[in-house]
Protein backbone atom coordinates (compact mmCIF):
# COMPACT_ATOMS: atom_id res chain seq x y z
CA UNK A 1 0.00 0.00 0.00
CA UNK A 2 1.25 3.50 -0.78
CA UNK A 3 2.02 5.47 2.39
CA UNK A 4 -0.70 7.88 3.47
CA UNK A 5 -1.50 10.12 6.37
CA UNK A 6 -4.38 9.26 8.66
CA UNK A 7 -6.55 11.59 10.68
CA UNK A 8 -9.71 11.11 12.65
CA UNK A 9 -12.20 13.98 12.68
CA UNK A 10 -14.87 14.42 15.33
CA UNK A 11 -16.69 17.45 13.88
CA UNK A 12 -18.53 17.57 10.58
CA UNK A 13 -17.23 21.04 9.63
CA UNK A 14 -13.62 20.04 10.21
CA UNK A 15 -14.09 16.89 8.19
CA UNK A 16 -15.67 18.87 5.34
CA UNK A 17 -12.74 21.30 5.34
CA UNK A 18 -10.29 18.39 5.10
CA UNK A 19 -12.34 16.82 2.32
CA UNK A 20 -11.65 19.76 -0.01
CA UNK A 21 -7.91 19.10 0.03
CA UNK A 22 -6.28 17.21 -2.81
CA UNK A 23 -5.68 13.52 -2.37
CA UNK A 24 -8.06 13.15 0.56
CA UNK A 25 -10.42 10.22 0.90
CA UNK A 26 -12.98 9.76 3.62
CA UNK A 27 -12.98 6.49 5.50
CA UNK A 28 -15.96 4.82 7.13
CA UNK A 29 -15.96 1.02 7.48
CA UNK A 30 -13.02 0.72 5.10
CA UNK A 31 -14.33 -2.42 3.41
CA UNK A 32 -14.24 -0.77 -0.01
CA UNK A 33 -11.52 1.82 0.45
CA UNK A 34 -8.87 -0.28 2.22
CA UNK A 35 -9.44 -3.12 -0.24
CA UNK A 36 -8.94 -0.79 -3.22
CA UNK A 37 -5.90 0.84 -1.61
CA UNK A 38 -4.32 -2.56 -1.15
CA UNK A 39 -4.94 -3.29 -4.83
CA UNK A 40 -3.47 0.08 -5.81
CA UNK A 41 -6.74 1.24 -7.39
CA UNK A 42 -7.10 4.03 -4.81
CA UNK A 43 -3.99 5.92 -3.74
CA UNK A 44 -5.04 8.74 -1.40
CA UNK A 45 -2.33 10.79 0.28
CA UNK A 46 -4.59 11.35 3.30
CA UNK A 47 -7.35 9.28 4.77
CA UNK A 48 -9.85 11.17 6.91
CA UNK A 49 -11.68 8.81 9.25
CA UNK A 50 -15.32 9.81 9.67
CA UNK A 51 -16.30 7.13 12.14
CA UNK A 52 -16.20 9.42 15.17
CA UNK A 53 -18.76 11.81 13.64
CA UNK A 54 -22.19 11.74 15.28
CA UNK A 55 -23.91 10.26 12.22
CA UNK A 56 -24.88 6.88 13.49
CA UNK A 57 -28.44 7.20 14.77
CA UNK A 58 -31.37 5.32 13.33
CA UNK A 59 -34.58 7.04 14.36
CA UNK A 60 -38.19 7.73 13.44
CA UNK A 61 -38.67 10.66 11.07
CA UNK A 62 -42.33 11.58 10.83
CA UNK A 63 -43.94 8.37 9.58
CA UNK A 64 -40.68 7.27 8.02
CA UNK A 65 -37.19 6.60 9.28
CA UNK A 66 -33.87 8.40 9.26
CA UNK A 67 -30.68 6.38 9.02
CA UNK A 68 -27.30 7.92 9.89
CA UNK A 69 -24.63 7.49 7.23
CA UNK A 70 -22.30 5.79 9.69
CA UNK A 71 -24.83 3.25 10.96
CA UNK A 72 -23.44 -0.16 10.11
CA UNK A 73 -25.19 -2.50 7.72
CA UNK A 74 -25.79 -4.85 10.66
CA UNK A 75 -27.35 -2.11 12.79
CA UNK A 76 -29.71 -1.13 10.00
CA UNK A 77 -30.69 -4.67 9.01
CA UNK A 78 -31.76 -5.69 12.50
CA UNK A 79 -33.18 -2.37 13.68
CA UNK A 80 -36.80 -2.71 14.89
CA UNK A 81 -37.86 0.38 12.91
CA UNK A 82 -36.56 -1.24 9.73
CA UNK A 83 -36.92 -5.01 9.89
CA UNK A 84 -40.72 -4.81 10.21
CA UNK A 85 -41.65 -1.74 8.22
CA UNK A 86 -39.12 -2.12 5.38
CA UNK A 87 -38.49 -5.85 4.91
CA UNK A 88 -36.88 -5.32 1.50
CA UNK A 89 -34.14 -3.22 3.09
CA UNK A 90 -33.29 -5.75 5.80
CA UNK A 91 -33.36 -8.60 3.34
CA UNK A 92 -31.11 -6.78 0.88
CA UNK A 93 -28.58 -5.89 3.57
CA UNK A 94 -28.50 -9.41 5.00
CA UNK A 95 -28.00 -10.86 1.53
CA UNK A 96 -24.81 -8.82 1.14
CA UNK A 97 -21.24 -9.64 2.13
CA UNK A 98 -20.66 -11.53 5.41
CA UNK A 99 -21.51 -10.91 9.07
CA UNK A 100 -18.02 -9.51 9.74
CA UNK A 101 -18.19 -7.16 6.78
CA UNK A 102 -21.70 -6.01 7.64
CA UNK A 103 -20.46 -5.16 11.14
CA UNK A 104 -17.93 -2.80 9.55
CA UNK A 105 -19.69 -1.50 6.42
CA UNK A 106 -21.60 1.77 6.75
CA UNK A 107 -24.67 3.03 4.92
CA UNK A 108 -22.76 5.90 3.29
CA UNK A 109 -19.92 3.63 2.22
CA UNK A 110 -22.34 1.06 0.88
CA UNK A 111 -23.89 3.67 -1.44
CA UNK A 112 -20.41 4.65 -2.62
CA UNK A 113 -18.89 1.19 -3.01
CA UNK A 114 -17.15 0.65 -6.33
CA UNK A 115 -17.80 -1.87 -9.05
CA UNK A 116 -16.36 -5.38 -8.85
CA UNK A 117 -15.45 -5.33 -12.58
CA UNK A 118 -12.19 -7.28 -12.60
CA UNK A 119 -10.49 -4.89 -15.02
CA UNK A 120 -11.34 -1.95 -12.77
CA UNK A 121 -9.77 -3.78 -9.83
CA UNK A 122 -6.54 -4.49 -11.71
CA UNK A 123 -4.42 -1.32 -12.01
CA UNK A 124 -2.29 -2.89 -14.76
CA UNK A 125 -5.31 -3.12 -17.06
CA UNK A 126 -6.87 -0.29 -19.05
CA UNK A 127 -10.26 0.86 -17.75
CA UNK A 128 -12.17 4.03 -18.57
CA UNK A 129 -13.58 4.26 -15.09
CA UNK A 130 -10.16 4.17 -13.44
CA UNK A 131 -8.22 6.02 -16.12
CA UNK A 132 -10.31 8.16 -18.46
CA UNK A 133 -9.79 7.35 -22.14
CA UNK A 134 -7.75 4.19 -21.59
CA UNK A 135 -10.47 1.96 -23.03
CA UNK A 136 -12.87 -0.66 -21.74
CA UNK A 137 -11.52 -4.21 -22.04
CA UNK A 138 -14.78 -5.63 -20.65
CA UNK A 139 -16.70 -4.76 -23.82
CA UNK A 140 -15.04 -7.56 -25.77
CA UNK A 141 -13.29 -9.34 -22.92
CA UNK A 142 -14.60 -11.38 -20.03
CA UNK A 143 -17.89 -9.75 -19.13
CA UNK A 144 -19.92 -12.42 -17.36
CA UNK A 145 -20.59 -10.24 -14.32
CA UNK A 146 -21.07 -7.01 -16.26
CA UNK A 147 -24.22 -5.04 -16.96
CA UNK A 148 -26.90 -5.36 -19.63
CA UNK A 149 -28.86 -2.22 -18.72
CA UNK A 150 -27.74 1.41 -18.53
CA UNK A 151 -24.56 0.57 -20.41
CA UNK A 152 -22.53 2.80 -22.73
CA UNK A 153 -19.71 2.21 -25.18
CA UNK A 154 -17.36 3.52 -22.45
CA UNK A 155 -18.33 1.24 -19.56
CA UNK A 156 -20.58 -1.72 -18.74
CA UNK A 157 -19.72 -2.13 -15.06
CA UNK A 158 -22.48 -3.18 -12.67
CA UNK A 159 -23.21 -1.30 -9.49
CA UNK A 160 -22.72 -3.98 -6.84
CA UNK A 161 -24.80 -2.71 -3.91
CA UNK A 162 -27.78 -4.70 -2.69
CA UNK A 163 -28.82 -2.05 -0.18
CA UNK A 164 -29.04 0.68 -2.82
CA UNK A 165 -31.46 -1.41 -4.88
CA UNK A 166 -33.80 -1.68 -1.89
CA UNK A 167 -33.44 2.01 -1.01
CA UNK A 168 -34.42 3.00 -4.55
CA UNK A 169 -37.51 0.81 -4.35
CA UNK A 170 -38.45 2.59 -1.12
CA UNK A 171 -38.13 6.13 -2.58
CA UNK A 172 -35.32 6.92 -0.14
CA UNK A 173 -33.53 10.27 -0.15
CA UNK A 174 -29.79 10.77 0.41
CA UNK A 175 -28.85 13.83 2.48
CA UNK A 176 -25.44 15.32 1.91
CA UNK A 177 -23.46 18.22 3.38
CA UNK A 178 -20.88 20.23 1.50
CA UNK A 179 -19.26 23.63 1.62
CA UNK A 180 -22.47 25.12 0.27
CA UNK A 181 -24.73 23.59 2.91
CA UNK A 182 -27.14 20.69 2.78
CA UNK A 183 -28.72 18.98 -0.20
CA UNK A 184 -31.27 16.23 -0.47
CA UNK A 185 -30.80 13.89 -3.43
CA UNK A 186 -33.52 11.35 -4.26
CA UNK A 187 -32.08 7.84 -4.64
CA UNK A 188 -33.15 7.86 -8.29
CA UNK A 189 -30.76 10.76 -8.97
CA UNK A 190 -27.95 9.67 -6.67
CA UNK A 191 -26.29 7.08 -8.89
CA UNK A 192 -25.63 7.99 -12.52
CA UNK A 193 -25.14 5.79 -15.57
CA UNK A 194 -21.62 5.84 -17.07
CA UNK A 195 -22.35 7.61 -20.37
CA UNK A 196 -19.07 8.99 -21.66
CA UNK A 197 -17.73 9.72 -18.15
CA UNK A 198 -17.69 6.41 -16.27
CA UNK A 199 -15.52 7.87 -13.50
CA UNK A 200 -18.56 9.86 -12.37
CA UNK A 201 -20.74 7.41 -10.48
CA UNK A 202 -22.88 9.55 -8.20
CA UNK A 203 -24.25 13.04 -7.74
CA UNK A 204 -21.86 13.57 -4.82
CA UNK A 205 -19.48 16.50 -5.35
CA UNK A 206 -15.87 16.48 -4.22
CA UNK A 207 -15.61 16.83 -0.45
CA UNK A 208 -19.30 16.34 0.25
CA UNK A 209 -20.27 14.02 3.08
CA UNK A 210 -23.38 11.86 3.20
CA UNK A 211 -24.96 12.61 6.57
CA UNK A 212 -28.05 10.41 6.49
CA UNK A 213 -30.66 8.69 4.38
CA UNK A 214 -34.38 9.13 4.91
CA UNK A 215 -36.90 6.49 3.96
CA UNK A 216 -40.49 7.68 3.81
CA UNK A 217 -43.53 5.72 4.84
CA UNK A 218 -45.29 4.41 1.75
CA UNK A 219 -48.29 2.22 1.05
CA UNK A 220 -46.03 -0.47 -0.41
CA UNK A 221 -43.05 -0.41 2.00
CA UNK A 222 -44.28 -3.16 4.23
CA UNK A 223 -45.21 -5.48 1.39
CA UNK A 224 -41.75 -5.57 -0.09
CA UNK A 225 -39.17 -8.23 -0.80
CA UNK A 226 -35.62 -8.78 -2.10
CA UNK A 227 -34.45 -11.72 -4.15
CA UNK A 228 -30.78 -12.17 -4.99
CA UNK A 229 -29.38 -14.74 -7.39
CA UNK A 230 -25.68 -15.52 -7.17
CA UNK A 231 -23.14 -18.21 -7.89
CA UNK A 232 -23.25 -19.66 -4.39
CA UNK A 233 -25.84 -19.52 -1.65
CA UNK A 234 -24.06 -17.07 0.58
CA UNK A 235 -21.46 -14.37 0.44
CA UNK A 236 -21.29 -13.44 -3.24
CA UNK A 237 -22.31 -10.44 -5.28
CA UNK A 238 -25.57 -10.57 -7.21
CA UNK A 239 -25.63 -11.89 -10.76
CA UNK A 240 -29.16 -10.56 -10.71
CA UNK A 241 -31.41 -9.24 -7.98
CA UNK A 242 -34.77 -7.58 -7.63
CA UNK A 243 -36.35 -5.37 -4.98
CA UNK A 244 -40.10 -5.39 -5.37
CA UNK A 245 -42.91 -3.71 -3.47
CA UNK A 246 -46.64 -3.78 -4.01
CA UNK A 247 -49.61 -1.84 -2.71
CA UNK A 248 -52.60 -4.10 -3.30
CA UNK A 249 -56.13 -3.22 -2.33
CA UNK A 250 -59.43 -4.65 -3.46
CA UNK A 251 -57.52 -7.37 -5.29
CA UNK A 252 -55.83 -4.87 -7.58
CA UNK A 253 -52.30 -3.46 -7.58
CA UNK A 254 -52.50 0.28 -6.79
CA UNK A 255 -48.82 1.01 -6.99
CA UNK A 256 -45.65 -1.01 -7.49
CA UNK A 257 -41.89 -0.75 -7.34
CA UNK A 258 -39.56 -2.96 -9.35
CA UNK A 259 -35.83 -2.27 -9.08
CA UNK A 260 -33.08 -4.46 -10.52
CA UNK A 261 -29.60 -5.09 -9.13
CA UNK A 262 -26.59 -6.96 -10.49
CA UNK A 263 -27.55 -6.34 -14.11
CA UNK A 264 -27.28 -2.57 -14.51
CA UNK A 265 -24.71 0.18 -14.20
CA UNK A 266 -26.71 1.69 -11.35
CA UNK A 267 -29.61 0.52 -9.21
CA UNK A 268 -32.17 0.17 -11.98
CA UNK A 269 -35.77 1.20 -11.57
CA UNK A 270 -37.89 -0.68 -14.11
CA UNK A 271 -40.84 1.69 -14.56
CA UNK A 272 -42.15 -0.29 -17.54
CA UNK A 273 -42.34 -3.35 -15.32
CA UNK A 274 -44.20 -1.36 -12.70
CA UNK A 275 -46.68 -0.21 -15.34
CA UNK A 276 -47.38 -3.85 -16.23
CA UNK A 277 -48.48 -4.47 -12.65
CA UNK A 278 -50.58 -1.43 -11.79
CA UNK A 279 -54.34 -1.67 -12.22
CA UNK A 280 -54.30 -5.46 -12.49
CA UNK A 281 -54.73 -8.29 -10.02
CA UNK A 282 -51.39 -9.60 -8.76
CA UNK A 283 -51.14 -12.79 -10.78
CA UNK A 284 -48.34 -14.87 -12.26
CA UNK A 285 -49.32 -13.60 -15.68
CA UNK A 286 -48.68 -9.98 -14.83
CA UNK A 287 -45.53 -10.95 -12.91
CA UNK A 288 -44.11 -12.60 -16.01
CA UNK A 289 -45.12 -9.60 -18.08
CA UNK A 290 -43.36 -7.35 -15.56
CA UNK A 291 -40.23 -9.50 -15.83
CA UNK A 292 -40.23 -9.22 -19.59
CA UNK A 293 -40.78 -5.46 -19.46
CA UNK A 294 -37.95 -5.05 -16.94
CA UNK A 295 -35.29 -6.19 -19.42
CA UNK A 296 -36.66 -4.40 -22.48
CA UNK A 297 -33.76 -2.63 -24.18
CA UNK A 298 -31.12 -4.83 -22.54
CA UNK A 299 -27.76 -5.00 -24.32
CA UNK A 300 -26.24 -8.42 -23.69
CA UNK A 301 -22.61 -9.27 -24.46
CA UNK A 302 -20.66 -12.48 -25.09
CA UNK A 303 -20.61 -13.87 -21.55
CA UNK A 304 -23.53 -12.14 -19.86
CA UNK A 305 -26.41 -12.84 -22.26
CA UNK A 306 -27.81 -15.26 -19.67
CA UNK A 307 -28.61 -12.26 -17.51
CA UNK A 308 -31.51 -11.23 -19.73
CA UNK A 309 -33.50 -14.34 -18.92
CA UNK A 310 -32.16 -14.45 -15.37
CA UNK A 311 -33.27 -10.89 -14.58
CA UNK A 312 -36.71 -11.56 -16.06
CA UNK A 313 -37.16 -14.57 -13.85
CA UNK A 314 -35.71 -12.85 -10.81
CA UNK A 315 -38.39 -10.16 -11.07
CA UNK A 316 -41.22 -12.66 -11.56
CA UNK A 317 -39.97 -14.84 -8.73
CA UNK A 318 -39.60 -11.89 -6.33
CA UNK A 319 -43.19 -10.86 -7.05
CA UNK A 320 -44.50 -14.40 -6.65
CA UNK A 321 -42.64 -14.84 -3.35
CA UNK A 322 -43.95 -11.50 -2.16
CA UNK A 323 -47.57 -12.30 -2.84
CA UNK A 324 -47.15 -15.82 -1.47
CA UNK A 325 -45.55 -14.38 1.66
CA UNK A 326 -48.28 -11.88 2.49
CA UNK B 1 10.78 1.06 4.16
CA UNK B 2 8.33 3.32 5.85
CA UNK B 3 9.68 6.71 6.85
CA UNK B 4 9.82 6.47 10.65
CA UNK B 5 8.51 10.02 10.96
CA UNK B 6 5.20 8.81 9.53
CA UNK B 7 4.75 6.37 12.39
CA UNK B 8 2.12 7.24 14.94
CA UNK B 9 1.59 6.08 18.50
CA UNK B 10 -1.36 3.78 18.99
CA UNK B 11 -2.87 2.59 22.23
CA UNK B 12 -5.65 0.04 22.54
CA UNK B 13 -6.66 -2.96 24.63
CA UNK B 14 -5.90 -6.46 23.47
CA UNK B 15 -7.35 -9.34 25.42
CA UNK B 16 -7.80 -7.12 28.45
CA UNK B 17 -4.33 -5.53 28.46
CA UNK B 18 -3.50 -2.06 27.21
CA UNK B 19 -0.80 -2.04 24.55
CA UNK B 20 1.19 0.87 23.11
CA UNK B 21 2.86 0.59 19.73
CA UNK B 22 4.15 2.92 17.04
CA UNK B 23 2.55 2.05 13.75
CA UNK B 24 2.83 3.15 10.16
CA UNK B 25 -0.41 4.75 8.97
CA UNK B 26 -0.96 2.08 6.37
CA UNK B 27 -0.50 -0.78 8.80
CA UNK B 28 -3.62 -2.83 9.18
CA UNK B 29 -4.87 -4.06 12.53
CA UNK B 30 -3.91 -7.55 11.33
CA UNK B 31 -0.29 -6.42 10.75
CA UNK B 32 0.00 -4.87 14.20
CA UNK B 33 -1.48 -7.92 15.91
CA UNK B 34 0.81 -10.32 14.08
CA UNK B 35 4.02 -8.35 13.59
CA UNK B 36 4.17 -6.01 16.55
CA UNK B 37 2.26 -7.92 19.19
CA UNK B 38 3.19 -11.42 17.98
CA UNK B 39 -0.41 -12.56 18.24
CA UNK B 40 -0.26 -14.79 15.20
CA UNK B 41 -3.57 -16.57 15.72
CA UNK B 42 -5.31 -14.26 13.27
CA UNK B 43 -4.24 -15.28 9.77
CA UNK B 44 -4.06 -13.51 6.46
CA UNK B 45 -5.95 -15.72 4.05
CA UNK B 46 -7.00 -13.32 1.34
CA UNK B 47 -6.39 -9.79 2.58
CA UNK B 48 -9.62 -8.61 1.02
CA UNK B 49 -12.51 -9.54 3.27
CA UNK B 50 -13.34 -12.81 1.53
CA UNK B 51 -12.17 -15.50 3.92
CA UNK B 52 -12.54 -14.51 7.59
CA UNK B 53 -9.21 -16.03 8.65
CA UNK B 54 -8.23 -12.63 10.07
CA UNK B 55 -11.40 -12.23 12.16
CA UNK B 56 -11.09 -10.59 15.57
CA UNK B 57 -13.65 -9.06 17.89
CA UNK B 58 -13.42 -5.27 18.17
CA UNK B 59 -15.71 -3.60 20.72
CA UNK B 60 -17.88 -6.71 20.81
CA UNK B 61 -18.21 -6.97 17.06
CA UNK B 62 -16.71 -9.60 14.83
CA UNK B 63 -14.70 -7.86 12.08
CA UNK B 64 -12.03 -8.61 9.48
CA UNK B 65 -8.74 -7.20 10.76
CA UNK B 66 -7.28 -7.19 7.25
CA UNK B 67 -9.55 -4.28 6.28
CA UNK B 68 -9.06 -2.13 9.37
CA UNK B 69 -6.36 0.52 9.43
CA UNK B 70 -4.59 -0.06 12.72
CA UNK B 71 -4.97 3.59 13.68
CA UNK B 72 -8.72 3.18 13.54
CA UNK B 73 -8.41 0.84 16.53
CA UNK B 74 -7.22 3.64 18.81
CA UNK B 75 -8.94 3.21 22.18
CA UNK B 76 -10.76 0.10 21.06
CA UNK B 77 -11.02 -3.17 22.91
CA UNK B 78 -9.81 -6.05 20.77
CA UNK B 79 -10.20 -9.75 21.44
CA UNK B 80 -8.17 -12.25 19.49
CA UNK B 81 -8.16 -16.04 19.55
CA UNK B 82 -5.31 -15.85 22.09
CA UNK B 83 -7.77 -14.31 24.58
CA UNK B 84 -10.56 -16.85 24.20
CA UNK B 85 -9.28 -19.52 26.61
CA UNK B 86 -9.10 -18.61 30.29
CA UNK B 87 -5.50 -19.49 31.12
CA UNK B 88 -5.21 -23.21 30.45
CA UNK B 89 -8.95 -23.75 30.37
CA UNK B 90 -10.26 -23.86 26.84
CA UNK B 91 -13.53 -22.22 25.86
CA UNK B 92 -16.44 -24.61 25.22
CA UNK B 93 -16.18 -23.83 21.52
CA UNK B 94 -12.48 -24.70 21.44
CA UNK B 95 -13.08 -27.96 23.29
CA UNK B 96 -15.90 -28.87 20.95
CA UNK B 97 -13.76 -28.17 17.87
CA UNK B 98 -11.13 -30.55 19.28
CA UNK B 99 -13.62 -33.23 20.21
CA UNK B 100 -15.91 -33.11 17.20
CA UNK B 101 -13.41 -32.62 14.40
CA UNK B 102 -14.10 -28.94 13.76
CA UNK B 103 -10.46 -28.30 12.91
CA UNK B 104 -8.21 -29.97 10.38
CA UNK B 105 -5.35 -27.87 9.02
CA UNK B 106 -6.28 -25.10 11.42
CA UNK B 107 -5.90 -22.07 9.17
CA UNK B 108 -9.55 -21.10 9.40
CA UNK B 109 -9.96 -22.22 13.00
CA UNK B 110 -9.13 -19.00 14.90
CA UNK B 111 -11.64 -17.08 12.77
CA UNK B 112 -14.25 -19.83 13.00
CA UNK B 113 -13.91 -20.06 16.78
CA UNK B 114 -14.19 -16.30 17.20
CA UNK B 115 -17.22 -16.17 14.91
CA UNK B 116 -18.82 -18.92 16.98
CA UNK B 117 -17.89 -17.29 20.30
CA UNK B 118 -19.30 -14.01 19.06
CA UNK B 119 -22.54 -15.72 18.03
CA UNK B 120 -22.96 -17.57 21.33
CA UNK B 121 -22.42 -14.42 23.36
CA UNK B 122 -25.34 -12.82 21.55
CA UNK B 123 -27.46 -15.90 21.05
CA UNK B 124 -26.71 -18.79 23.45
CA UNK B 125 -29.25 -21.10 21.80
CA UNK B 126 -28.72 -20.79 18.07
CA UNK B 127 -30.35 -23.06 15.52
CA UNK B 128 -28.17 -24.72 12.91
CA UNK B 129 -29.37 -22.06 10.48
CA UNK B 130 -28.23 -19.31 12.89
CA UNK B 131 -24.82 -20.99 13.06
CA UNK B 132 -24.60 -21.20 9.28
CA UNK B 133 -25.44 -17.51 8.93
CA UNK B 134 -23.01 -16.45 11.66
CA UNK B 135 -20.16 -18.41 10.08
CA UNK B 136 -20.96 -17.46 6.48
CA UNK B 137 -17.99 -15.09 6.30
CA UNK B 138 -15.45 -17.77 7.21
CA UNK B 139 -14.14 -20.07 4.53
CA UNK B 140 -12.76 -23.53 5.22
CA UNK B 141 -10.92 -25.60 2.62
CA UNK B 142 -10.73 -28.77 4.69
CA UNK B 143 -13.71 -29.78 6.76
CA UNK B 144 -16.66 -29.32 4.44
CA UNK B 145 -18.23 -27.22 7.24
CA UNK B 146 -20.55 -29.89 8.67
CA UNK B 147 -18.18 -30.79 11.49
CA UNK B 148 -17.71 -27.14 12.26
CA UNK B 149 -21.46 -26.52 12.55
CA UNK B 150 -21.75 -29.64 14.66
CA UNK B 151 -18.93 -28.51 16.95
CA UNK B 152 -20.61 -25.16 17.55
CA UNK B 153 -23.93 -26.81 18.36
CA UNK B 154 -22.20 -29.27 20.70
CA UNK B 155 -20.54 -26.36 22.46
CA UNK B 156 -23.99 -24.88 23.10
CA UNK B 157 -25.21 -28.18 24.50
CA UNK B 158 -22.24 -28.30 26.87
CA UNK B 159 -22.88 -24.75 28.03
CA UNK B 160 -26.57 -25.43 28.54
CA UNK B 161 -25.96 -28.70 30.38
CA UNK B 162 -23.55 -26.93 32.71
CA UNK B 163 -26.05 -24.16 33.31
CA UNK B 164 -28.88 -26.50 34.22
CA UNK B 165 -26.53 -28.55 36.43
CA UNK B 166 -25.50 -25.44 38.33
CA UNK B 167 -29.14 -24.40 38.64
CA UNK B 168 -30.04 -27.86 39.99
CA UNK B 169 -27.22 -27.58 42.53
CA UNK B 170 -28.62 -24.30 43.85
C1 LIG C 1 -15.55 -9.62 0.24
C2 LIG C 1 -16.63 -8.60 0.09
C3 LIG C 1 -17.91 -9.00 -0.28
C4 LIG C 1 -18.94 -8.06 -0.41
N1 LIG C 1 -20.19 -8.48 -0.80
C5 LIG C 1 -21.17 -7.55 -0.97
C6 LIG C 1 -22.47 -7.93 -1.40
O1 LIG C 1 -22.77 -9.11 -1.61
N2 LIG C 1 -23.42 -6.96 -1.57
C7 LIG C 1 -23.13 -5.64 -1.33
O2 LIG C 1 -24.03 -4.80 -1.49
N3 LIG C 1 -21.91 -5.25 -0.94
C8 LIG C 1 -20.93 -6.17 -0.76
N4 LIG C 1 -19.69 -5.76 -0.38
C9 LIG C 1 -19.40 -4.32 -0.35
C10 LIG C 1 -19.66 -3.69 0.98
O3 LIG C 1 -21.05 -3.63 1.21
C11 LIG C 1 -19.07 -2.29 0.91
O4 LIG C 1 -17.68 -2.41 0.84
C12 LIG C 1 -19.44 -1.44 2.11
O5 LIG C 1 -20.82 -1.26 2.20
C13 LIG C 1 -18.74 -0.11 2.05
O6 LIG C 1 -18.98 0.59 3.24
P1 LIG C 1 -17.76 1.10 4.13
O7 LIG C 1 -18.34 1.87 5.25
O8 LIG C 1 -16.86 -0.01 4.50
O9 LIG C 1 -17.06 2.06 3.08
P2 LIG C 1 -15.59 2.65 3.00
O10 LIG C 1 -14.69 1.66 2.38
O11 LIG C 1 -15.18 3.24 4.29
O12 LIG C 1 -15.88 3.84 1.99
C14 LIG C 1 -16.26 3.59 0.65
C15 LIG C 1 -16.22 4.92 -0.10
O13 LIG C 1 -17.22 5.79 0.38
C16 LIG C 1 -16.68 7.01 0.87
N5 LIG C 1 -17.48 7.34 2.05
C17 LIG C 1 -17.81 6.50 3.06
N6 LIG C 1 -18.69 7.10 3.90
C18 LIG C 1 -18.93 8.33 3.39
C19 LIG C 1 -19.78 9.42 3.78
N7 LIG C 1 -20.56 9.35 4.87
N8 LIG C 1 -19.78 10.53 3.02
C20 LIG C 1 -19.02 10.61 1.91
N9 LIG C 1 -18.20 9.63 1.50
C21 LIG C 1 -18.16 8.50 2.23
C22 LIG C 1 -15.22 6.72 1.11
O14 LIG C 1 -14.45 7.88 0.89
C23 LIG C 1 -14.93 5.66 0.06
O15 LIG C 1 -14.60 6.26 -1.15
C24 LIG C 1 -18.66 -6.69 -0.19
C25 LIG C 1 -17.38 -6.28 0.19
C26 LIG C 1 -16.36 -7.21 0.33
C27 LIG C 1 -15.01 -6.74 0.75
S1 LIG D 1 -16.72 -2.04 -17.69
FE1 LIG D 1 -16.23 -0.06 -16.78
S2 LIG D 1 -15.09 -0.62 -14.97
FE2 LIG D 1 -15.04 -2.44 -16.29
S3 LIG D 1 -13.21 -2.20 -17.58
FE3 LIG D 1 -14.87 -1.25 -18.70
S4 LIG D 1 -14.68 0.90 -18.10
FE4 LIG D 1 -13.57 -0.24 -16.55
S1 LIG E 1 -7.57 -12.19 5.38
FE1 LIG E 1 -9.15 -10.89 6.08
S2 LIG E 1 -10.90 -11.79 5.25
FE2 LIG E 1 -9.34 -12.99 4.36
S1 LIG F 1 -9.48 -26.60 8.78
FE1 LIG F 1 -8.26 -26.14 7.05
S2 LIG F 1 -9.22 -24.39 6.26
FE2 LIG F 1 -10.60 -25.01 7.77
Amino acid sequence: MKPFAYSRETGLDHALARGKEDGVRYLAGGTTLIDLMRLGVEEPSTVVDLRALPLRDIKADGDGVQIGALATNTEVAYHPLIAKAYPVLSEALLSGASPQLRNMASVGGNLLQRTRCSYFRDPSSPCNKRMAGSGCPALDGYNRSNAILGVSSSCIATHPSDMAVALLALDAVVHVRGGGGERAVPMGDFHVAPGSTPAVETALQKGEIITHVTVPASPFAQRSHYVKVRDRASYAFALSSAAVALDVSGGVVKSARVVLGGVATKPWRATEAEAELVGKPPTSMSFDAAGAAAVRGAVPRTHNAFKVELAKRTVARALRDLVGKA
Amino acid sequence: MVDASLKRPLSFDVNGKTVNVDVAPMARLLDVLREDLHLTGAKEGCGEGECGACAVIVDDKLVNSCLIPALQARGASVRTIEGVAKGDVLHDVQKAFLTWGGAQCGICTPGMVLAAVSLLEKNPKPTEQDVRVALAGNLCRCTGYMKIFESVLKACETAMARESASEAAR
